[in-house]
């Protein structure tokens, strides 16, 4: 199968714009006719959901979660990039656009990239219009601030809860159209499979979490909006719901999966504290802005934050300064975060566990006074006390690197469609707009950019060519089988009654993936932990334990249920990370480094790698989809 | 430490529930309240035992997913989240009971899970601003004073968790709907709709089977993001107002 990203002829410029005014529209009075489902309503979700149901789809939205506002978009702290040039120094959609595609170590397609940044400054105005409370100055007009590096000063925030606002503006106008009858929520509902009847996707099949109902539904499209897949590292910043399932069973059912192994580590996160750590916790990177990285020199096993005064200063090696004289502690993510691993597995690292690295506030509290760091950082400090027991006013912080963005998703074509007609993914859920790393700021422009202002130009185009009557009941016995596959294989979890907890299984995968597939990547590892994820894949269908039954309310064998797609999806990532033997953004080969830094090769992967399933048990086949870049000439990042 | 749990079982909204006291001897002060309860549920799964079912999601305090009434107090002692909670604010030995929110507006699903899509109703009847996606004026046509734009992030920072109706003796929801009322209020955005929002909404409470509110202020004490009472004293004020303006507002469903 070839794959078209359907990238538009033309400009750069004018890409999107003529693209608008060729694709096909629906008459007014007949959008009534047609039946959208989307799936997840966190930022892409939500907008989608919202913005279809104002034009008169019959919208079906499901979420796992007790409310559509729990979606983990919400957690999102930073902010969000727009290209509005308030500040007049010297932004615009080009320069954000080119920022974007650069961030992505150029593995991001140009068109979509320029897409985004061009959209972004009507995801601002249409925020506001709900009325999200973004910060403000003292003229009344929004305030921005330069964020993770940028040059310029273009990312909106409503204090340390963007996300959450963002959401909740969605939510509000999500909330409007569920009121008006044009979107039928389906809280505690999970989506369980997709149902493809001709080739084109016609429905999904979900479980009422509460009553353990397996129900169809059809509709004329449907809408992936479901996130990422950094659970399957067991320790993410992700929420503990938030899971690959929805994607995944539509990749067995055709969807191809985009650079399964670009994930984002990030390098500000509170460090594990125990067997019992069950997530991690994101602290915002604009910390490095005045603390210090280090560690010291010689190794000092469970060496604690509180005695961090008894070293002195030649005695610390402050390794990020001293390697990155010229970026210092404000190198990025992938770079911070790598160098950290370094010097704890040389034995260096602090805490009781050995895993993390001092971040301190010594210099900056003694040049500036503790109340300047209070009013930057002051909501911070106060987490991280609350969380560890420790002061960072009087001690130094301790962090390590988490598993935070998943860049890689289902593969989509410039109309945001899947390879399977009629099967859209929007969001962190598709691979499309960040290449190989996420630049900070740029997730929830892109959920957004997708839910408001492309996917309900694009679908029209789709739902005009196939026609109302294009529609499969729910009678057809494609549904019916859908429905046995799930239940059958509910039936099967429940029937193991092994010795294994899921979360043992589910922690010894995030183990094996943080381990191998993590920061740091290499052949042997990779081919190690392959063999490990089988062995898992095997015991889990053996060994593990799933108590109660499926028609009530029964979180393990939610759990469980995504689990299993979890070490499936482990083994495809592993697939990809082995396939592609250069360095490039969050994907560190050690083969392929240059005075220990990253190597990319634009000669041979030049390409987006698209794994299409092919059956049970069988090694993915892997598609290229070549890249080619018209406008931005790829160079290799230094932050020497 | 070593921690004596008396915890809220029900199977499902139909049966009748009880407390169970469980010994849980494998609890460090560096766990969340969650995480305490997770180790105790892995525990429980092992023995063949089902697990106790609580609600949670980012376990970073801000999707407002987790509850839990902790020795008498919504999110246990703290004024944070239950899952921000950690257990070096209790002492080892100690006993803890551990109850769903109660409130009959929010009936229980099981065990210490509750159905909380009453607030989501309640949101749907008016919270929001009418505009469609797409012809709005640039985010800078309306200026807005710092000082009003701060105070409606300070309302718009509830997190929908519910723990202002568990702390209140009457089960009020006035601080959770004054909250989005406030905010509205306060913005030039909100204002072409503020009659039929408050009406519609302040309808809706009351048609959930909310309590009245008798200023105890404990949903203020209790609140994990700090949601001033002042909401409360403001969205009477839109209430009261709305009845002096010359329309009626037809309160059955909201948008258009």
């Amino acid at each position: 199968m070839a794959l078209d990203s359907k990238i538009p002829a033309g400009s750069l410029a004018e890409k999107w714009s003529k693209h608008k005014f060729n694709l096909k529209l629906v008459n007014p009075a007949n959008k009534r006719k047609y039946d959208v489902i989307v799936v997840g309503t966190g930022l892409a979700g939500a907008s989608a959901a919202a913005s279809l149901g104002e034009l008169g789809y019959n919208v079906k939205a499901f979420c796992f979660q007790d409310s559509p506002r729990r979606a983990h978009s919400i957690a999102a702290q930073g902010g969000i990039n727009a290209a509005k040039n308030y500040q007049n120094d010297g932004d615009s959609v080009y320069r954000l656009f080119y920022d974007t595609i650069k961030g992505g170590d150029y593995r991001a397609r140009e068109a979509n990239v320029h897409r985004l940044a061009e959209v972004s400054v009507n995801i601002i105005d249409q925020c506001v219009a709900q009325g999200v409370p973004f910060a403000r100055e003292y003229g009344g007009t929004l305030a921005n601030r330069s964020f993770g590096g940028a040059q310029v000063s273009r990312t909106f925030y409503a204090r340390g809860q963007t996300g959450q606002q963002l959401l909740l503006g969605a939510y509000s106008a999500l909330n409007r159209q569920i009121a008006n009858g044009k979107v039928t929520m389906y809280n505690r509902t999970e989506m369980l499979d997709v149902v493809v009847v001709d080739g084109k996707a016609r429905g999904i099949v979900t479980r009422d979490l509460v009553t353990g109902k397996i129900e169809s539904h059809s509709a004329h499209a449907v809408l992936l909006c479901t996130g990422g897949y950094g659970n399957v590292f067991f320790l993410s910043t992700n929420a503990k719901g938030s899971n690959v399932t929805a994607a995944w069973r539509a990749h067995k059912k055709g969807a191809f999966f985009a650079n399964p192994c670009f994930t984002q580590i990030h390098p500000t996160c509170i460090p594990v504290s125990g067997d019992h750590q069950s997530k991690l916790t994101l602290m915002s990177e604009s910390l490095r802005n005045d603390g210090r990285v280090w560690v010291p020199k010689e190794a000092k096993k469970g060496f604690k934050a509180k005695d961090a005064a008894s070293i002195s200063e030649s005695d610390r090696d402050y390794f990020l300064e001293r390697k990155y004289p010229s970026f210092g502690n404000l190198v990025p993510r992938d770079v911070a975060s790598r160098n950290a691993k370094y010097v704890c597995d040389e034995g260096r690292g602090v805490g009781a566990t050995g895993l993390a690295v001092f971040l301190d506030f010594a210099d900056a509290i003694k040049r500036d006074g503790r109340s300047v760091i209070e009013a930057k950082y002051g909501n911070l400090f106060d987490m991280y006390k609350q969380i560890t027991g420790d002061d960072p006013y009087t001690m130094p912080m301790m962090i390590y690197p988490a598993v935070h963005y998943t860049m890689g998703g289902l593969w989509v074509d410039y109309n945001l469609m899947t390879t399977v007609p009629g099967l859209y993914a929007l969001g962190e859920c598709n691979f499309s707009d960040h290449g190989a790393n996420r630049l900070g700021a740029s997730a929830l422009m892109q959920g957004l950019a997708d839910g408001y202002f492309v996917i309900p130009y694009t679908i029209g185009d789709y739902l005009a060519t196939i026609g109302w009557k294009d529609k499969v009941d729910t009678n057809h016995p494609a549904f019916a089988e859908a429905i046995k596959s799930v239940t059958d294989r509910q039936e099967k979890l429940l029937s193991i009654k092994g010795k294994k907890t899921v979360d043992q299984l589910h922690r010894e995968l995030g183990l094996t993936m943080w381990e191998y597939c993590g920061m740091s990547r290499s052949e042997a590892g990779l081919k190690k932990a392959k063999q490990i994820i089988q062995d898992i894949k095997k015991e889990f269908w053996t060994n593990v334990n799933v108590l109660g039954s499926g028609n009530e309310l029964n979180m393990e064998l939610e759990k469980a249920n995504r689990v299993a797609d979890f070490i499936e999806l482990g083994e495809l990532m592993v697939d990809d990370a082995l396939n592609r033997t250069e360095s490039c953004g969050g994907h560190f080969r050690e083969e392929s480094q240059v005075d220990g830094e990253a190597l990319r090769n634009d000669q041979d992967f030049f390409y987006v790698s698209a794994w299409e399933y092919t059956g049970e048990g069988q090694q993915q086949a892997l598609h290229k989809d070549a890249l080619e870049y018209e406008f931005v000439k790829p160079t290799q990042r230094s932050y020497k | 430490m070593k921690l004596t749990l008396k915890i809220w079982r029900q199977k499902n909204n139909n049966s009748k529930g009880e407390f169970k006291t469980y010994v849980h001897d494998h609890v460090s002060p560096d766990m969340s309240f969650l995480e305490m309860l997770d180790v105790l549920n892995e525990g429980l799964v092992k023995k063949g035992e089902e697990p106790v079912h609580f609600d949670h999601d980012c376990r970073e305090g801000i999707c407002g997913m987790c509850s839990l009434y902790i020795n008498g107090r919504p999110h246990g002692p703290l004024q944070t989240t239950t899952c921000q909670l950690h257990m070096r604010s209790f002492k080892d030995g100690e006993t803890i009971t551990i109850e769903p929110w109660r409130a009959a507006a929010f009936p229980v699903v099981k065990d210490l899970v509750v159905d909380r899509s009453a607030f989501d109703r309640i949101q749907q009847a008016g919270g929001y601003v009418s505009v469609n996606t797409g012809g709005v004026p640039d985010g800078n046509a309306i200026p807005i004073a710092k000082k009003i734009a701060d105070e409606a992030m300070d309302a718009a920072a509830c997190i929908g968790c519910g723990a202002c109706v568990a702390a209140c003796k009457n089960a009020s929801a006035m601080l959770f709907v004054s909250a989005k009322v406030s905010q509205y209020a306060l913005l030039p955005q909100g204002q072409p709709e503020s009659k039929e929002r408050v009406e519609k909404m302040v309808a809706q409470m009351d048609e959930e089977g909310f309590g009245a509110c008798t200023n105890t202020k404990a949903c203020e004490a209790e609140c994990p993001k700090s949601i001033k009472i002042t909401n409360i004293a403001r969205m009477n004020r839109e209430y009261y107002s709305s009845m002096f303006t010359n329309y009626e507002v037809t309160v059955s469903g909201g948008g258009d």
